[in-house]
């Protein structure tokens, strides 16, 4: 006699994770090192100014919005912010999945209570669903928008809130939400390299390139 | 049904007051999840009831089981239950053994035919009928044709209940359980590795008192297997704070600090083990510093490692990982060399075009 719901937990945490980590790593691997293999054409001119600290300056100031930019777009920009706080509490400090990141790279770190973990986790999906209203309700965003970008968001979200429920055991079979919560990881890690989602690994790139043009120009940026 | 002694005499012949026997009722009356109004009712069923023929099965097993009921605190109230029966055969208790012991079976068979209770210990081989043989006949063949006029089956043991041990990965005898070859009786699964003695004498209380008790859709009696260990661990505050043991010695493990990151598996584990106990309630293994390995559940064996914790990966994920890494950075840098290649193509190929052949295409025109 098999427990089918066990039988999932098994598949998602054995053979579905092994494929998972192996597109997710390749996938991103190939598409950061394809980057920078293709390079950019040398600049012969003479700097006037100075890029490469520019360049370094712009990876930070860029976390931080434009000013009027709050004012603007305030639901996007503060539920931007809090989407990627809430979700990165929730991901890193729960220790479970301190010791999933253990298992796989060997580091650890303390992690945080129930109480901090389940409000990071609630904060950040209903800042997920304000993400995904505003821009739905937006006439101009919405023709912006492909179905892969609502595809992700939704994908994003799923993870936090199968999480919460296996957790708090609202409703459904505790193993089975449990094998839902590990599924919809593996799903979110094999789309990633294929998404917008990469904007984790390349904002970076993206925002040293930008700002050391500028520097080279003599732009402060 | 049996002849023998019902169980007021036998209380007297063990010593047993019957101020105990209903302070005895009485708990199994809130271990079954039962009003309290019901312990009178079961005092007087097991007064009264009948004792049933039991013919007990072992298989592949490692007798851990018959251990764990036989050793209940002695003499205790739990081993007068099971004496509450009439065990008509057991190849291990009794001392008859070959084709006596294998006569008793059948005249018990014979004598109480759609009457008996049918007790399994251990899996079935399926792959080699000689791999697990009592007295010549195989274990399939005796399950079938002892089940065949039993009025019930327990399934004790988790080797029983969902194949256990024999079972676990690669499984080298086909071992399976009991319900997968028995299909048309009722079957009780009472699992753990052993159970819990209190647990299989109070279903078996409840079987002779009301019959079969509610399962869950594993077969697990409602009032044993509802909650997880993890529900009911005195270690879940810590869980919750976020403070966990990191070794079996360390500074938290001492503090009483959860088992999680060790391995536990206390949150996809049901059985009563917290509250129940073991031992006369004397204490379950988390609270002697060791994790839940999951041991009421189907396929606990192969749940990934005991000391893995439950979020770990369970694969191969290692192997998957270092080639992965290799992998990703070799097809980075063939796809990046193919696209400059293309570049380079592309730019090689981009025809010039200056005014004068544009005015001459277009006189020529
Ligand atoms: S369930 Fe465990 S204790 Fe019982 S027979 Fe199987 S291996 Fe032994
Ligand atoms: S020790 Fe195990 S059962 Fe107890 S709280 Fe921790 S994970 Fe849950």
């Amino acid at each position: 006699m098999n427990n089918p719901y066990f039988d999932l937990l098994m598949f998602a945490r054995g053979p579905l994770f092994d494929l998972a980590l192996l597109v997710f790593v390749a996938g991103i691997l190939i598409r950061i090192v394809e980057i920078l293999v293709l390079g950019r054409k040398k600049d012969f001119s003479k700097a006037k100014g100075k890029p490469v600290q520019q360049g370094i300056k712009t990876i930070f100031t860029r976390t931080l919005p434009r000013p009027g930019a709050i004012k603007a777009n305030p639901i996007t920009i503060v539920g931007g912010y809090v989407f990627h706080i809430g979700f990165f509490i929730a991901f890193l400090l729960f220790v479970p999945h301190i010791a999933l990141i253990e298992a796989l790279t060997g580091l650890s770190w303390p992690g945080v209570g129930r109480v901090i973990i389940e409000s990071a986790t609630v904060i950040a999906v209903i800042a997920g669903l304000a993400l995904l209203y505003t821009r739905w309700k937006d006439p101009v965003r919405r023709k912006l928008t492909t179905w892969v970008d609502y595809l992700v968001l939704i994908l994003s979200l799923l993870p936090l809130i199968t999480g919460y429920v296996a957790v708090n055991k609202l409703f459904g079979d505790p193993t089975f939400m449990m094998a839902l919560h590990i599924l919809s990881v593996d799903i979110l890690m094999i789309v990633f390299p294929f998404t917008k989602l990469m904007h984790a690994f390349t904002f970076a790139m993206a925002r040293y390139y930008n700002g050391s043009i500028q520097g080279r120009k003599g732009a402060e940026s | 049904m049996s002849s023998s002694p019902l169980l007021p005499k036998m209380m007297k012949a063990h010593g047993v007051s019957r101020r105990s026997f209903l302070k005895y009722c009485a708990s199994l009356t809130s271990l079954m999840a039962l009003p309290p109004a019901m312990a009178p009712r079961i005092a007087h069923a097991l007064e009264t009831a009948p004792r049933p023929s039991v013919i007990w099965l072992s298989f592949q097993e490692c007798t851990g089981c018959t251990e764990a009921i036989t050793r209940s605190s002695a003499p205790s109230l739990e081993e007068l239950i099971f004496d509450s029966i009439s065990l008509d055969y057991h190849h291990t208790l009794q001392a008859a053994s070959g084709y006596a012991a294998e006569q008793a079976r059948e005249e018990a068979m014979k004598e109480h035919h759609g009457k008996y209770l049918v007790i399994v210990d251990g899996s079935i081989p399926l792959d080699e009928p000689g791999f697990s043989a009592i007295a010549g006949i195989s274990n399939l063949d005796m399950l079938k044709e002892t089940a065949e006029g039993a009025a019930a089956i327990v399934s004790v043991g988790t080797c029983a209940a969902y194949g256990g041990l024999p079972q676990a990965n690669p499984n080298p005898t086909g071992a399976v359980a009991v319900s997968d070859i028995i299909k048309d009786k009722p079957i009780i699964n009472v699992p753990g590795c052993p159970p819990i003695p209190m647990v299989m004498t109070a279903v078996l209380a409840h079987y002779l008192t009301f019959g079969i008790p509610d399962l869950d859709e594993l077969g697990r009696p409602k009032a044993f297997f509802a909650e997880s260990i993890h529900d009911r661990c005195y270690r879940r505050p810590f869980y919750d704070k976020g403070l966990f043991a990191e070794s079996f010695d360390d500074a938290g493990a001492r503090a009483g600090w959860c088992l999680y990151k060790l391995g536990c598996k206390g949150p996809t584990t049901k059985s009563v083990c917290a509250t129940v106990k073991w031992n006369d309630s004397t204490s379950f293994p988390i609270e002697a510093g060791h994790g839940c390995l999951g041991c009421t559940e189907p396929d606990f064996w192969d749940n990934g490692g005991f000391y893995k914790p439950l979020s770990a990966p369970a694969g191969e994920y290692r192997r998957m990982g270092q080639a992965a890494l290799v992998a990703g950075v070799a097809a980075g840098i063939g796809g990046g060399y193919l696209a400059k290649k293309n570049k380079a193509k592309a730019q090689a190929d981009h025809e010039t075009v200056d005014a004068f052949t544009l005015e001459k295409e277009e006189s020529e025109s």
